[in-house]
């Protein structure tokens, strides 16, 4: 039964499995990073049409519009070219591409099998930005607590690890 | 009326594809985005079985996948930039001495 | 109102919002070039129409003609791409805000806004997040040292003060109660102790407001935060390599988002639409635009100011400005205007 939620879905579905499998294509990182995201866009359009609108808005400002900007950044820091195939690669791609489509065919195989109809409404969650805010200072306040402290260790891992190793002070000359 | 088991195969597409590149790439920074597309496949399947089951905790977890998410993301890249100071090269490959 | 009529009306206002603004980016630039001329003690562009006022025209029809150059050695899906993305998500986020109450036409009530989006402000802060995007892009593959310097530094700085601009809109945010931002609008209705108007910035954020405008000003990437594109510094930054159409599209990205802050701003700390309202019924629909238009009037008059008054920040300075005194005087902010909304 062809609906607008259908077509919406199959839409934005056919974006995000066509940037995943550009990822997987394309050579030079930049591309693959521009995929992903497409991937997330698409994913926030899911999301949207599920009913999770402050999910759908978070995703795009935290991880499309933070996380893969962070990605971007790395690949002009570090100049990153197209990468090389080696030995290993050719033998991973040769194995590993029809090894992925086997099980996720399998694993779609089995889901579509099993699954009988039952149907997701458009806008099924509510997901109003008040609702999860009750729900994450409520019931989750520890969980919601100790990610803030993991995002504080990993603020301070983050700019150790990437700081240049402290250089010894030239040895002064005494001149007479 | 979108059956719940097509969002599932979606998201379980996804995660392979995910599988697939870290498996497949050899530029590290490549490799980190496939994990990233792994956590986002993941995420497509909370929220949908949030929204078929009315728990509300899905969408929830869901933010706490984001943040590990970012916060891995920080650190990794802080790694591969410290690789890269020292061994002069994104390849995987070629990562393969503890001593250089 | 049938489903025909809504896209018919959506259509429409579309049309016009997007007119509209395009015309204010051109004027906009009209506006800098005059004001900051005559606080340099020159008249600015006099000679193309009265007091220079078809200059824009003037303009528009040089990028129009000027030889488009692809250097060599560029990226060139990313380098015609990078502009594109710009001036896109620039023009997008002017979708969400509302212009005025709604005006009824014909027995159908049509609000001033293309759509009332309940998480308008964050889809606003979205759109932000995504424009970075056109500046480390085209910086990168511009092939070219400046280029890619300036486009790393404008996007470090951008995703910095993202961060203070969404913290100062979370005050306005507790004291309205929405995310929508006709709701925000509304909730600045009405006037303290008869004639101070109720308006945010008068209602305890004045802090907020400080905030805002700084992290707005590092956003759009206007002096005193503007070293990524600064001509004496980096060339011209990510923008070098650019030319005729493709830097026109820069320039307007960088006019929109102004004029996009300016509406934000408006918004959420000046009240919106609401001012005085007085004669027939026409013009009481016609004046909450009219105030709309004043206050943005006033914003970009204080950003232009801003811009010939004070010099540029050095990187340095400018990053330890937004991590270390912005960032914590937000949270503050935030902190504070929690408590006092929770007592």
């Amino acid at each position: 039964m062809i609906s607008v939620h259908l077509i919406l879905f199959l839409a934005f579905g056919a974006v995000a499995l066509a940037g995943a499998v550009n990822l997987l294509a394309q050579t030079h990182p930049i591309n693959s990073a521009l995929s992903l995201i497409a991937v997330m866009a698409a994913l926030a359009g899911e999301y949207l049409l599920l009913g999770a609108e402050f999910v759908a808005a978070v995703q795009v400002i935290v991880y499309a519009g933070a996380i893969m900007v962070l990605f971007v950044f790395v690949i002009m820091l570090l100049n990153a070219g197209i990468e090389d195939r080696t030995k290993g690669s050719r033998v991973a791609v040769l194995f590993g591409i029809p090894g992925m489509l086997l099980g996720s065919l399998l694993v779609a195989w089995v889901l579509l099998r099993h699954s009988g109809t039952e149907a997701v409404a458009v806008g099924a969650l509510p997901g109003a930005p008040k609702t999860i805010g009750m729900l994450l200072f409520h019931e989750f306040l520890l969980p919601f607590e100790i990610t803030s402290i993991l995002i504080l260790i990993a603020i301070m891992g983050a700019v150790v690890l990437a700081s240049k190793p402290p250089t010894a002070p030239p040895v002064e000359k005494v001149s007479d | 009326m979108v059956p719940l088991s097509y969002y599932l195969v979606l998201s379980g597409i996804l995660f392979a594809c995910g599988v697939a590149g870290f498996l497949i790439k050899r530029n590290i920074i490549t490799i980190f985005m496939s994990i990233e597309l792994m956590l986002n496949g993941v995420n497509l399947s909370f929220v949908a079985f949030a929204a078929h089951w009315h728990a509300l905790a899905g969408q929830v977890f869901v933010f706490f996948v984001m943040v590990v998410a970012a916060a891995e993301a920080a650190v990794g890249l802080a790694i591969i930039i410290a690789v890269y100071r020292t061994r002069e090269t994104l390849n995987v490959d070629q990562v393969n001495l503890l001593k250089l | 109102m049938p489903i025909w009529l809504y896209i018919l009306t959506s259509v429409i206002k579309s049309a016009i919002v997007l007119g509209v603004l395009l015309t204010a980016v051109a004027y906009t630039v009209w506006l800098e070039r005059k004001v900051v001329g005559h606080m340099q003690n020159r008249w600015g562009p006099t000679r193309v129409g009265p007091f220079g006022l078809l200059q824009p025209a003037a303009d528009g029809l040089k990028f129009l003609f000027k030889e488009d150059l692809t250097p060599p050695h560029v990226y060139k899906p990313l380098f015609l791409a990078a502009p594109l993305i710009a001036v896109i998500f620039a023009l997008t986020s002017i979708a969400v805000i509302p212009f005025g109450n709604s005006i009824t036409i014909g027995g159908y009530s049509i609000p001033l806004q293309i759509t009332d989006v309940n998480t308008g402000l964050l889809l606003i802060l979205g759109v932000t997040s995504i424009g970075v995007y056109g500046v480390a892009l085209a910086g990168w593959s511009s092939n070219n040292k400046y280029s890619l310097l300036g486009g790393l530094r404008a996007s470090a700085q951008m995703v910095s003060y993202e961060i203070s601009l969404g913290l100062s809109l979370v005050g306005v945010l507790i004291m309205s109660g929405s995310f929508s931002l006709r709701d925000i609008v509304n909730a600045q209705a009405g006037h303290f102790w008869g004639f101070i108007p109720r308006w945010n910035i008068f209602h305890g954020q004045i802090i907020g407001f400080f905030c805002y405008l700084m992290a707005a000003y590092a956003e759009t990437n206007r002096i005193p935060f503007d070293l990524p594109e600064a001509e004496t510094e980096l060339v011209a930054g990510y923008h070098t390599e650019y030319s005729a159409m493709k830097f026109a599209m820069f320039f307007m990205a960088e006019y929109a988002n102004m004029i996009t802050v300016a509406c934000l701003a408006t918004l959420l700390f000046l009240g919106g639409w609401h001012g005085p309202l007085f004669g027939p019924a026409i013009l009481q629909a016609i004046l909450p635009v009219f105030w709309f238009g004043v206050k943005i009037f006033a914003f970009l008059f204080l950003y232009i100011w801003v811009r010939g008054t004070l010099p540029r920040f050095r990187y340095d300075q400018l990053m330890a400005f937004g991590w270390k005194f912005l960032l914590p005087l937000s949270l503050m902010n935030l902190v504070a205007t929690a408590i006092a909304v929770a007592w």
